[in-house]
């Protein structure tokens, strides 16, 4: 019995068993929803290193039915929306005591966790469509949970440039079955290689360019931004960690490579695909320069964090979009590689030490009731354990050696000013400084420095809260240190799974 | 909450029947003639939203309480969950393993039956409870806006 | 061809009304506009001149299974209606509770957060 349908099934089981018992039973959804997470946060990690898997949904053989495919980067993405899934339950647990209707929380979080997991494992362009909206919506209800006049504007805001972007993704779904007659990833792939072997016709263009924006609006690169400062900060802080942590990267970041690598495919052949990645690497740097810029100014500690994931993911899609611009310029192919397992590294990197300082945030506003930096100050030694995962976290993010964030900027980078991109890559080292600018007044304002008034009467918050920043940060330092024994086996069979689009096709077709 | 007028709430009580038996058709025959869970469990919702605006919410939610309807809305999610698992019994996920009979009768799509069926019940009873909690929060509002335009 | 066209002009109508408008109500039928024209781009791909309904009955010949209409676009449309009545369903309840914090359906008074 394969493991691969239980990671959508076991979360919507939970979804809907958690309102059924939450009538009678108060804490059914802090239990199924712990025990859930738990069980496919341990199911993703049994999954490393096993082989590729494709599962035919009711017996039908693709292309006729719907496949689910876990390929490695499918189980990259699996392990930190699980894993970063589960501490942030175990996070919330104490953290959403202040709010009402708790089993409601837990089931629009176990929804959200099925909806990532099934775009992640789908092997069909409206499968993921369909999980795609799941996730999303049970997102839009999350961030407006505290029913504050802010957060609701902030949901607001999000709901409807996230329909937006739903709406253009679902135009282009349309345009690729007109055009192929098929919806099964690896059977328009083969049918664009086959017909269009020369030139993509302007119906292929028009829908990969409407893909490109949906899917740059739901992972918030600049100039599709515009939700994203005001949806982080407001939402409760498991729910900031978790959008910023994994749901931005596995329905954006993650649905832009799979389409764009395995369904429409850079090579030399395709001309149009070299003008798909340098529109990526063009939205990549733009995202790095206004998140960088933006960042420095904030005072408000949440609103600072979700500036800077701006600038991150525009790293992350800057080493996808510099490997993807080498392969359509018929470039060397091991540069490519580089380029690529930069941009993944980053990306697992950002999972933890984003959704880590999104925690600590949440942390700190529990204990003294604020989160603007000029209230707080010296939180190290009210707060210790807090105050040096987050020291931790914001040294990595900032790209200092030997943590994790330094290793995936260093590759980024080499890989950017090997294909020829001086500027780019001059561009990118400069705003890494800025990073660290303001990773730097993030450690004076809030970490250390003089104890300041509302963090006087402050106190370690309790253990089910600091225990999931702890293991979040040994993840941040292990990365950078334990590459050779852990890191390759996650990272190198994702980058394969990227680079070789025919080998996908072979694997679903058979 | 006040209900309307005498005409509507005569030609409410003799068509409400009707509706609810022609989704009822509409869920039952989902697998040979257009419409299915989702269409049929609409068509039951509006019956019992039209009682809501009818005769008001006390009438309606005596026909089909909250609880009911909450119970309803995640069992009927749930058991297309476990039509799923029963499949997997063949070795795929949603697979159609019940027997199929004779073509073009009542009982001859296996799994597809069940699952019109429950998904009926979850269209239905959340489609009536999203109507009535918007319904509870028109009240005030409605006043404010009413207000509002006349002065 | 005109039909794709003129659906790609009804989603930008829908597209207009949610940029240009300031009452959020009116900014959330933009969105159904533009939701409800995908819909219909989509069930036009499926069209076919001359088709008849793909609905089998009993005592049906082969050569006639050639001339139905696509039916998997309708089935990917029903699909799409119901994902648009939940997000229609959210974002209703939002305005509800967007009117009750601040006593109006304006955007300009609501929006205080900077972008």
């Amino acid at each position: 019995m394969s493991l691969v349908p239980l990671f959508v099934a076991i979360p919507l089981g939970m979804a809907f068993l958690i309102p059924l018992l939450g009538r009678w039973w108060k804490t059914s959804g802090e239990v199924l929803a712990t025990g859930g997470t738990a069980l496919l946060a341990v199911m993703s990690i049994m999954s490393i290193g096993m082989p590729a898997v494709v599962h035919h949904m009711g017996g039908w053989e693709p292309p006729y039915g719907i496949a689910m495919v876990s390929d490695g980067l499918s189980v990259l993405l699996l392990i930190a929306i699980n894993i970063v899934g589960f501490l942030a339950v175990m996070f919330s647990l104490k953290y959403m005591r202040i709010y009402t209707g708790l089993p409601k929380y837990y089931s629009l979080f176990m929804l959200m966790v099925a909806g990532m997991n099934g775009v992640v494992l789908s092997g069909d362009l409206f499968n993921l469509f369909v999980f795609l909206e799941v996730a999303s919506i049970a997102s839009y209800a999350l961030v407006a949970f505290g029913t504050d006049a802010d957060e609701l504007e902030a949901g607001f805001k999000y709901l409807i440039l996230g329909s937006v972007a739903s709406v253009m993704i679902l135009f282009a779904i349309g345009t690729v079955y007109a055009v192929t007659g098929s919806l099964n990833m690896a059977d328009v792939a083969r049918e664009i290689s086959i017909r269009f072997g020369g030139e993509m016709s302007p119906a292929l263009l028009l829908a990969a360019a409407m893909f490109l924006m949906g899917f740059c609006l739901k992972a918030a690169l600049v100039p599709f931004h515009a939700w994203l400062p005001d949806a982080h900060p407001s939402a409760p802080a498991p729910i900031s960690a978790m959008l910023s942590g994994v749901v931005i990267k596995s329905l954006g970041v993650y649905a832009m490579c799979r389409v764009f690598f395995h369904v429409f495919g850079f090579s030399p052949e395709l001309p149009s695909s070299l003008i798909i990645a340098n529109g990526i690497i063009a939205f990549s740097v733009l995202s790095i320069v206004v998140g960088g810029l933006l960042a420095i100014g904030q005072w408000d500690f949440k609103r600072l964090l979700a500036y800077s994931s701006i600038g991150q993911i525009g790293y992350v899609t800057l080493g996808i979009g510099v490997g993807a611009r080498v392969l359509a310029s018929g470039g060397v192919r091991s540069l490519a590689a580089l380029a690529i397992l930069g941009g993944l590294f980053h990306l697992i990197n950002h999972a933890a030490f984003k959704s880590l300082l999104f925690l600590s945030s949440g942390a700190i506003q529990h204990a003294t009731g604020t989160r603007d930096m000029k209230q707080l100050g010296g939180v190290r030694e009210k707060m210790p354990v807090t105050g040096l995962s987050t020291n931790l976290a914001a040294l990595s993010i900032a790209g200092v050696p030997p943590f994790s964030g330094f290793w995936s900027k260093l590759v980024i980078l080499v890989a950017t000013l090997q294909a020829g991109l001086y500027a780019i890559g001059g561009i990118a080292i400069a705003m890494a400084f800025v990073t660290l600018a303001y990773y730097v007044k993030v450690q004076r304002e809030v970490i250390f420095g003089e104890v300041k008034g509302a963090v006087e009467k402050a106190r370690e918050v309790p253990a089910v809260m600091y225990v999931p920043l702890v293991i979040l940060a040994v993840v941040c330092v292990g990365f950078g240190l334990l590459y050779p024994v852990i890191g390759y086996r996650i990272l190198e069979p994702a980058r394969d799974a990227l680079l070789n689009g025919a080998e996908y096709i072979k694997l679903v077709l058979g | 909450m006040k209900g309307m007028t005498l005409i509507v709430r005569t030609i409410t009580d003799f068509v409400v029947g009707f509706i609810v038996v022609f989704g009822t058709y509409i869920v039952l025959y989902g697998h040979l003639t257009p419409g299915g869970g989702f269409a049929g469990g609409v068509i039951i919702a509006c019956a019992f939203i039209l009682l809501l605006l009818a005769h008001g919410k006390e009438v309606a939610f005596s026909k089909l309480g909250e609880n009911t309807a909450h119970f309803l809305d995640s069992a009927g999610a749930l058991v297309f969950l476990l039509l799923g698992w029963v499949g997997m019994s063949a070795g795929w996920f949603f697979m159609n393993t019940l027997p199929r009979g004779e073509q073009f009768s009542l009982f001859s799509s296996g799994m597809i039956l069940p699952a019109n069926i429950a998904i009926a019940f979850k269209v239905g009873s959340s489609l009536f409870l999203a109507f009535s909690a918007l319904a509870i929060f028109r009240r005030r509002s409605f006043r404010a806006v009413i207000e509002e335009e006349l002065t | 061809m005109m039909v794709y066209f003129l659906c790609l002009v009804l989603m930008t109508m829908g597209l207009y009304c949610l940029v240009a408008k300031k009452n959020i109500v009116k900014k959330v039928l933009g969105i159904v506009i533009m939701d409800y024209a995908v819909n219909l781009y989509i069930i036009v791909i499926g069209y076919k001149t001359g088709g008849v309904a793909p609905i089998v009955e009993p005592g049906m010949s082969e050569g006639m299974y050639a001339r139905f209409v696509d039916p998997l676009p309708q089935a990917l449309v029903l699909t799409s209606i119901v994902i648009g009545l939940g997000v229609l369903a959210l974002m209703v309840s939002m305005c509800v509770r967007l009117y009750e914090k601040h006593g109006t359906f304006d955007m300009s008074a609501i929006s205080k957060l900077r972008g």
